[in-house]
């Protein structure tokens, strides 16, 4: 579904991401894992249309670099953004609606019962702001926006970012439940051993360079992994 | 129709009966205040677009205005008037000859403001926060300097003069009430909640498929266009207009009214334009010389600005979001309240 062949990102003089290769292939969990600054977010970023990196990225059998971000969401593809980025000062409802920006009045109805179904905390609480729910809340109501427009791709960057183990372990489930419906799912993760878990296909990126690859079962018997990112010696 | 459709239809009935009998029975003096309060109530709504609800802070209001005043001045002013008053340089030929009636003037000079606001925001929208405000101070800075520089067509430093009174209550009241209809339903919109958004967090706008420069740029136009009328009101109320008049202080009166209202509320603009424009004349006593007992203050010019200034740091201490903080008025929440009452009075 989605190729990249040696993507490049650089921020000024700075080479983030120095040519990367790696596929998603559909109906699949496919995991980025790296510590801090090894390009996770840049990558996604990068597939997103918001920063312009040079390489080859292929999404659907189009094209997709050097276009803007708003045409590459229109194609299929959704970014949970590192951090939630909610809307605060929109209600939940609105939120929700911006995710589904472009969509006719008439198409939303059946798009708002899934979401809600999905998450029922977002049901009650419809008409509150964005700004009043709790981390773990915000981290749902970002996944049911970004599912809002209907995505075939769904790129998530850290949905464990500052949450309750407890909470991250629901949203984990959800993500993994997603994906028997058939979704198919590109997941940066820090939290190296959960991400494994529920992902098919893992890449493991070092400065800006994959060093890593393979079904996530073998990288997370990987004796390297294990000590580098799962803390055992 | 929905019941809060003839609420607000009837509101406006209401508003131009009281200025049916405001143009017969008020003095001269007063029907200039309500005047004053309907522009600025466009040119403040129009900048509360820009600034609330798209979170835009830029500072181009006196531009924008000045654009739309020359233009309509120059529009409306006869060749013969013009010819008279051009004494240092000649006028440009083609603006010498032309001369339309007051309403197309108005649409001529929106258009030119919006126009230029078209421009303006392709370098604008390149850049954000500080940044924005910067570049369009510098905008609103460059366009006095422009008005005072090209003679030929402004005249320069002299100014207009002789610019026909036609500005009534009729005029800048339907401006206002236009206005204001625009741009709530604007608000309103699909658009409007993109607007907000961008406001809330531009980039996580832009991964959710919004084309945020468009978004703001359509912000940005419909302010150019309404503060672009704004300006030809003024001129046509003043009768003379001249680089001085369109200072960075215009923009600040404007910034300080949607701040006390409360950014993104146009609700909120509308009371705090009352107040500060309306205010401002009842203030004017302060700077009179006074006889308090034996002491006796002499009259200091600009003693109203210090008030409002010191309004302004209350309001920033206490009540950060304005009058109305991002909410409007809406008539359910209107009469929920005096229901509430009512129980409460039970």
């Amino acid at each position: 579904m989605l190729k990249v062949k040696d993507l490049n990102v650089y921020y000024g003089v700075i080479h983030a991401l120095k040519g990367i290769d790696f596929n998603v292939p559909e109906n699949k969990i496919v995991t980025l894992i790296g510590s801090n600054g090894a390009g996770k977010s840049s990558t996604l970023k990068a597939v997103a249309g918001l920063v312009k990196p040079k390489g080859k990225i292929s999404f659907l059998g189009h094209n997709i670099v050097g276009k803007r971000a708003y045409k590459i969401t229109k194609q299929g593809l959704a970014l949970v953004p590192e951090g939630r980025h909610v809307f605060v000062n929109l209600s939940i409802t609105e939120n929700l609606r911006m995710g589904a920006f472009g969509k006719k009045y008439s198409e939303l109805k059946p798009l708002y019962k899934k979401a809600f179904d999905m998450f029922p905390i977002l049901k009650e609480r419809a008409n509150q702001k964005a700004g009043t729910l709790s981390g773990g809340e915000q981290q749902m109501l970002a996944l049911a926006r970004a599912l809002m427009s209907e995505p075939s791709l769904l790129m998530l960057d850290e949905p464990s970012l500052g949450l309750a183990p407890k909470i991250v372990a629901e949203v984990f489930d959800i993500i993994k439940s997603l994906n028997r419906g058939g979704m198919t799912i590109l997941l940066v993760e820090q939290n190296a051993g959960l991400a494994l878990k529920i992902a098919d296909y893992a890449y493991v990126l070092e400065n800006g360079a994959i060093t890593l690859e393979g079904d996530a079962k073998s990288v997370l018997n990987n004796e390297q992994v294990r000590k580098s990112y799962l803390g055992e010696i | 129709m929905k019941k809060n459709t003839i609420f607000t239809i009837s509101a406006i009935v209401v508003l131009f009966l009281f200025l049916l009998y405001a143009s017969h029975n008020f003095s001269a003096y007063n029907i200039r205040i309500l005047n004053n309060v309907a522009i600025f109530l466009i040119l403040a709504a129009s900048y509360n677009l820009i600034n609330g609800v798209t979170g835009q802070f830029s500072l181009e209001p006196n531009g924008f205005a000045a654009i739309g005043a020359y233009t309509a001045a120059i529009l409306t002013l006869t060749p013969a008037q013009k010819s008279a008053m051009f004494i240092i340089t000649p006028m440009v030929p083609w603006l010498q000859s032309v001369h339309m009636a007051f309403l197309p003037a108005l649409i001529v000079a929106g258009l030119v403001t919006a126009f230029v606001g078209f421009i303006l925001g392709f370098p604008v929208f390149r850049v954000r926060g500080d940044y924005l405000a910067i570049v369009t101070l510098g905008f609103g800075l460059t366009i006095r300097v422009v008005s005072n520089n090209t003679i030929s067509i402004t005249n320069g430093a002299l100014g207009l003069k002789g610019i026909g009174n036609y500005t009534t209550l009729w005029w800048s009241w339907g401006w206002a009430v236009l206005a204001m209809i625009v741009i709530m339903r604007l608000i309103n919109s699909e658009y409007g909640r993109a607007m907000k958004a961008v406001r809330d967090d531009e980039d996580a706008a832009i991964a959710m498929g919004i084309n945020t420069f468009r978004v703001k740029m359509t912000a940005f136009v419909t302010s150019a266009f309404f503060e672009g009328v704004a300006g030809g009101l003024l001129a046509h109320l003043i009768t003379t207009i001249s680089p001085t008049l369109f200072t960075f202080f215009f923009t600040f009166n404007l910034l300080i009214i949607i701040v006390i209202g409360g950014l993104g509320s146009m609700t909120g603009t509308a009371i705090a334009t009352v107040l500060v424009i309306w205010g401002s004349e009842l203030l004017r006593f302060v700077e009179q010389p006074m006889h308090i007992f034996s002491l006796t203050i002499p009259g200091i010019p600009g003693m109203r600005m210090v008030i409002f200034a010191i309004l302004l740091i209350i309001i920033m201490i206490f009540a950060r979001d304005g009058l109305m903080g991002q909410k409007e008025f809406s008539w359910d929440s209107f009469f929920k309240f005096f229901k509430k009452n009512k129980k409460l009075a039970k």
